[in-house]
């Protein structure tokens, strides 16, 4: 019996190459599809041989483009804002959550008070609910009790600079979308950058803390630089839902504050789809991650496992 | 005096702003949604104005055909997402589990359909299932086979395929990792005592690992009840109500039906289902350290 360690024959390839090509080719086929004129998708003219056209993306992106294409009369969708506040949406609550992550994680390591074991039982069970069951209590709260009274101070102040009737609530900003990403992240994130922290040798920190550092340069100037694989896993992660999420954002978005999967999903539900341009739109929301898993597939495999196996 | 204050009360101060977010944004609205569970209550009322119903929500629920399918739909597309999504994982990486060149470039390839929006996903299987342009009957068109309504008749095995071809991956690299962190001296001793391959993977390989296993099993079956955007984008539920999941019907009765005091019975219902997976999970962890623990005492004890 030759050991299976060394032995690699053909057939073993050719497995390797058509998973490859399962788990890659629909992405390669969205990609070729969004260069394609609707004429080229429909009628089948199926291979590789066609002409390129950008002209899908610049008609969903014509509401940014500097210049106006001759092949778009109206600029009906309106891509390119949806980009800026998706871009905006998932860069903020990447940062709030990892520092109040990060911070949370680190007292939970290294601090022994009461309710730690709760706070961990809560962290998992959190972890736990999805994003649709909190659809019902988020919409109702985030229309009706976040508010801030239009006769109130603040919030008076708010209604005559960006004028308004109402009360000035949470829903349809940017920073209601962003509050429920950072609360729906946090648990993951506290849990995966927990098991980064554990390994964080004692010592360290108490040398740091005996030549005179407070808590808080213990923390940022020792601890953090040594866990940078796990922020870096956490940061993806957090990332990749805020970017891609869609149900609580159609929730909570108005007109303005509208992120991509959205438009995507209204979109697709019309009658007659132009699978051209949806195809752009589509390419165009899965650049980010898919830079990531280029350049960062260690770091995700690394969260991934520490996520799941440690937990 | 003034520092070991400070010192005292420093992990608070790093605990508050994520404990504050986590009240005010996940605690708070699951506690309003299980208080308008039992209210009258539509998307123009404040919770206040709703009217308190007590248990009709649920009641009704209990007795709805509707419900009663969209819950059987879930439970069949966990079943078979999840059974399916193991056995080809682990397969798979029980058969890639050799030092070959090239498995990190293999991986960063395996994991792209994970980290895709769900969205994204759902629109290109939707045009690859496409009845007449879709990749899938043009190809069978093309070798002369009779082409398959994908997503008509058969819409439910199309979505199970396509979150197949989504998660696989993630079972199969948590098991990599699983299998390459198994103690080299068991397989090493099986090999020397003439075990074939089959029998270290049925005797050695596979029990070993199956904690992980688990595990991981649990948590893809915990993520496979919160799947959305790819069927909603895919079949909007449709047709009928064949692929209709529960977090879809959630969505829909709160948006479509404006029922917000049915849909948060609903969201209870599926949070209990999740609750005593979790807390399965849970326990068997617990259970698997106590046990571990045990092993260590008596190999402890030997030595």
């Amino acid at each position: 019996m030759a050991s299976p360690n060394t032995k690699a024959n053909p057939a073993f390839y050719a497995v390797i190459a058509l998973l490859v090509f399962m788990s890659v080719g629909p992405v390669i086929l969205m990609f070729m599809n969004s260069f394609k004129l609707d004429v080229d998708i429909i009628s089948g003219s199926s291979g590789l041989i066609f002409l390129p056209t950008i002209q899908n993306y610049e008609k969903a992106l014509c509401d940014v483009l500097w210049y106006e294409p001759d092949h778009v009369d109206f600029c009906s969708l309106k891509f390119g804002g949806a980009f800026i506040n998706s871009l905006i949406i998932a860069l903020i609550s990447t940062v709030l959550t990892l520092v109040i992550g990060c911070m949370a994680a680190y007292a939970l390591v290294r601090f022994r008070f009461m309710g730690r074991d709760t706070v961990s039982l809560s962290t998992l069970m959190v972890r736990m609910v999805p994003p649709a069951v909190l659809l019902v209590p988020v919409f109702g709260l985030w229309n009706n009790e976040f508010c801030l009274d239009r006769d109130g101070l603040i919030g008076g102040a708010i209604r005559d600079t960006f004028g308004g009737r109402g009360d000035v609530c949470l829903a349809g900003t940017h920073s209601g979308i962003i509050l429920i990403y950072v609360a729906m992240n946090l648990p993951f994130v506290i849990w995966i950058l927990q098991s980064f922290i554990v390994q964080v040798p004692r010592s360290l920190e108490e040398a740091a803390r005996v030549d005179g550092a407070g808590p808080f340069q213990v923390f940022f100037k020792v601890v953090l630089p040594l866990i940078k694989p796990g922020l870096a896993a956490a940061a993806i992660f957090t990332f990749r839902i805020a970017w891609n999420e869609y149900l609580l954002a159609s929730a909570l978005s108005d007109r303005d504050t509208r992120t991509m999967p959205i438009l995507i999903v209204n979109n697709m539900s019309e009658f007659n789809v132009e699978w051209g341009v949806i195809m752009a739109t589509g390419m165009l929301l899965a650049i980010p991650p898919i830079i990531f898993t280029l350049f960062a597939s260690r770091q995700i495999i690394t969260g991934m496992t520490a996520g799941a196996v440690k937990g | 005096m003034r520092t070991a204050m400070a010192n005292r009360l420093t992990p608070y101060m790093f605990m508050a702003p994520a404990i504050v977010i986590m009240a005010l944004a996940l605690m708070y609205p699951l506690g309003y949604m299980i208080w308008g569970s039992f209210r009258d209550w539509n998307p123009s009322q404040t919770i206040g104005e709703a009217e308190f119903v007590g248990l009709k929500n649920y009641i009704t629920l209990w007795g709805d055909p509707n419900f009663h399918e969209s819950l059987g739909v879930t439970l069949r597309f966990a079943f078979f997402v999840v059974s399916i999504e193991m056995v080809l994982g682990v397969g798979l990486a029980l058969l890639l589990d050799r030092d070959i060149r090239g498995i990190s470039v293999l991986r960063t390839m395996f994991i792209l359909p994970m980290m895709i929006a769900p969205v994204v996903v759902g629109l290109m299987w939707r045009y690859m299932y496409h009845p007449t342009v879709g990749t899938f009957n043009r190809f069978l068109d093309g070798i002369g086979l009779p082409t398959v309504d994908w997503l008509g008749q058969h819409a439910l095995m199309s979505i199970i395929i396509a979150d197949i071809w989504q998660w696989t991956p993630f079972i199969f690299i948590l098991s990599l990792a699983a299998l390459q962190s198994l103690p080299r001296s068991a397989l090493e001793a099986a090999r020397i005592d003439g075990a074939t391959a089959w029998q270290q993977v049925i005797h050695i390989k596979l029990p070993l690992m199956m904690p992980v296993l688990i595990v991981t099993g649990l948590l893809r079956l915990i993520d496979a009840f919160k799947v959305l955007e790819v069927i909603l984008v895919m079949t909007e539920g449709g047709p009928g109500l064949s692929t209709e999941i529960l977090a879809l019907r959630i969505s829909r009765t709160a948006t479509e039906f404006r029922e917000l005091g049915v849909a948060a019975a609903m969201s209870n219902y599926l949070l209990i289902l999740l609750l005593l997976l979790t807390v399965a999970m849970f326990a068997f962890n617990r259970w698997q350290e106590t046990r571990a623990a045990r092993v260590q005492a008596l190999v402890e004890e030997d030595d």
